[in-house]
């Protein structure tokens, strides 16, 4: 029985076809935004895992307080030190600590000109991880604290559209008037940052930027069996103390990666969170176009409804058939809408990929939220369908039968 | 719903009657000024009467066609519809004697304007839960028999009038019903169709089918073997 009220129902969605089709678009313009941005949202959210995955949940991060981007100028008692570096080398729990420094400078190579994120590293930063991932040297090979004037370069200078003529190795990159030897070249990561920069040896890049003495950055390796949330404590307690820094008022951060982690999918959540709720409204507001849509229809087949309880139509015959409708008007909605939903996160994907060279816009498409999108759709079609529906199937059919 | 069909089973045998009207009244109100549409009526019609009520329009046929079909309930006094009084039962209930009682028949034809001829006829059947093989071949018999058999799979808007009312016709018997109630079958139809679906009429009836034929047109009223006639809501003659 219910088989052939949803054949009766699909036949008087195609007799108003132009009706249906416009009361969907209310439907699949809410579904694909709320597929659309789920599906990027998760893809975002895999690619920041994967990120963490490779920095490592043990790690501690030092960074002097500041507004912008890493490198950016600050004041000369908002930088870290080598003397910082020392003190939290001392701290328990700590089993290694190496700086980084990240300068912009203006890059030569073969007479272009570019400016790009100089990171001047030691040796003993490459032991921090245990697996580098992508940013592991995939052609020629690694700095080591010996080489002074050799670089390292990310991939999209040998691979990406930095310079017209991309860089090999052993050619000559100019940084700051000083000449560097490509020696090795570096994997696809994925960001932007990290793949437009350059690697240099710390000390050599201290000489040609005139740095005394400077960190942009600690990392710390917690020891194993030491809570990294409790070493970033000791950390926090010891450099306030050797930098003289009252608490609430310190001139540095101490961050452990769990917490990087959860600021980020803080951040994330609630922009997700916003999207999804804009996209709910549309659904919302699509919803309510589905009831308007029954409701006119219910007063159009007025008679035909009378007809239906002449010939023995129970009211929850009637009621099924209306509900039924406005379900079959949601699920199609949400079938278009999960289609267009992913293609824009596809295409999306696919236009980032070319502009920015980037993984951060992958589109992870989840069965579980196909489905629970078709679910949906169903639902809020069926829910909107409740009250024309019980005013079509309340009708008396005498009454029905008179209605002009 | 179980006791009905028992009430059915128990009451089918005792006589037969199948309408009684027993002082039925029906009132409308508009502007609060009672309108008897149906005023004071006794009636009973047996098992395999052919029963033709005339009247000009007003007169209060439909209402009263209404009462007799279990669309709607009297104001005052009693309908019988095979001896079950209809007022006390509910929705459903109602649904359920109609469905298995009555086939109608009416003047605009009423078909599912979406559904192709076979599938209207085969409508009834669904809510009375046959299935769907055995629906369809008893559908394509009734139109095979109304001489539809070459309309089977057109829709309404692509059958004439005659055509339309015989589908009709077919979709009343579908559940084979003890009664068919024909509300001025013949209103939208020439006078070669209305001469053709009163025969048909008085077909069905000598097969055995209860008739009731609501017309203000009395050469079609002829082929009735009993005739009503209503004026102001009562019975006249």
């Amino acid at each position: 029985m219910l088989k052939d009220f949803f054949f009766l129902g699909l036949n008087n969605l195609k007799r108003r076809k132009v009706r249906s089709w416009l009361t969907m678009i209310g439907i699949f313009i809410g579904i694909a935004a709320v597929v659309g941005l789920i599906s990027l949202g998760q893809g975002l959210q895999d690619y920041i895992n994967e990120q963490f995955e490779i920095l490592g949940g043990d790690k501690i991060i030092i960074e002097p307080k500041n507004i912008g981007p890493p490198g950016s100028a600050t004041s000369k008692n908002l930088i870290l030190t080598s003397k910082d570096l020392e003190v939290v080398r001392d701290v328990k729990g700590v089993s290694k600590a190496e700086g980084i420094i990240m300068k912009s400078g203006v890059v030569t190579l073969k007479d272009e000109i570019n400016v790009v994120f100089t990171l001047g590293m030691d040796e003993g930063y490459f032991e921090l991880f245990e697996n580098l991932g992508n940013f592991e040297v995939i052609e020629g090979k690694e700095l080591t604290d010996n080489d002074k004037y050799k670089v390292v370069v990310g991939y999209n200078h040998a691979h990406g559209d930095i310079w017209d003529k991309p860089a090999q190795l052993r050619d000559t990159i100019t940084v700051e008037d000083v000449d560097f030897k490509v020696i090795g070249i570096r994997g696809k990561i994925g960001n932007p940052f990290d793949d437009n920069a350059i690697s240099i040896p710390k000390e050599t890049l201290k000489e040609i930027l005139n740095i005394e003495d400077e960190e942009s950055q600690i990392i710390v390796k917690t020891e194993k069996g030491f809570d990294p949330e409790t070493v970033a404590k000791d950390i926090e307690r010891r450099l306030r103390a050797s930098r003289n820094e009252k608490e609430d008022q310190e001139t540095f951060d101490v961050t452990t990666s769990e917490q990087l982690l959860e600021t980020f999918q803080n951040i994330f959540m609630v922009v997700q969170g916003v999207l999804v709720g804009i996209a709910a409204i549309s659904l919302l507001v699509g919803g309510i176009g589905i009831m308007n849509t029954m409701y006119t229809s219910v007063l159009e087949r007025t008679k035909e409804i009378g007809t239906m309880k002449a010939i023995g139509a129970k009211n929850s015959h009637i009621l099924t058939l209306f509900l039924i409708e406005s379900g079959l008007l949601g699920l199609m909605g949400g079938i278009i809408g999960v289609i267009l939903g992913i293609s824009l996160a596809k295409a999306a994907e696919y236009v980032a990929g070319i502009y920015i060279g980037s993984p951060l816009l992958h589109a992870s498409l989840n069965p579980l939220i196909i489905i629970g999108a078709l679910a949906f759709s169903f639902i809020i079609g069926t829910l909107s369908g409740v009250l024309p529906a019980m005013q079509a199937a309340r009708l008396r059919p005498a009454d029905a039968l008179r209605y002009e | 719903m179980f006791y009905i069909e028992l009430i059915f089973l128990s009451t089918m045998v005792k006589n037969n009657e199948i309408i009684k009207l027993r002082k039925v009244c029906k009132y409308y109100y508009l502007g609060g000024e009672a309108i008897k549409a149906v005023d004071n009526i006794n009636l009973i019609i047996h098992k395999g009467d052919f029963v033709a009520i005339v009247g000009p329009s007003g007169s209060g046929k439909s209402t009263m066609m209404n009462l007799v079909g279990a669309l709607d309930l009297p104001t005052e006094g009693d309908v019988f519809l095979d001896n079950i009084n209809i007022k006390l039962l509910n929705e459903s209930e109602l649904a359920l004697l109609r469905r298995k009682k009555i086939g109608f028949v009416f003047q605009t034809f009423n078909l599912i304007p979406t559904l192709t001829a076979v599938e209207n006829v085969m409508l009834p059947m669904i809510f009375n839960g046959v299935d769907s093989e055995e629906r369809k071949e008893r559908a394509e018999i009734l139109l095979k028999n109304m001489g539809l058999e070459h309309r089977l799979n057109h829709l309404p808007n692509e059958l004439s009038g005659g055509e339309r009312q015989r589908v009709s016709i077919a979709r009343a018997l579908a559940n084979d019903p003890e009664v068919i109630l024909a509300d001025e079958p013949t209103g939208n139809l020439d006078s070669k169709r209305k001469q053709e679906i009163a025969e048909m009429f008085e077909e069905l009836s000598k097969r055995g089918k209860t008739i009731i034929l609501v017309t203000h047109d009395l050469e079609v009223a002829k082929h009735a073997k009993k005739k009503y006639q209503l004026k102001d809501g009562r019975i006249v003659k």
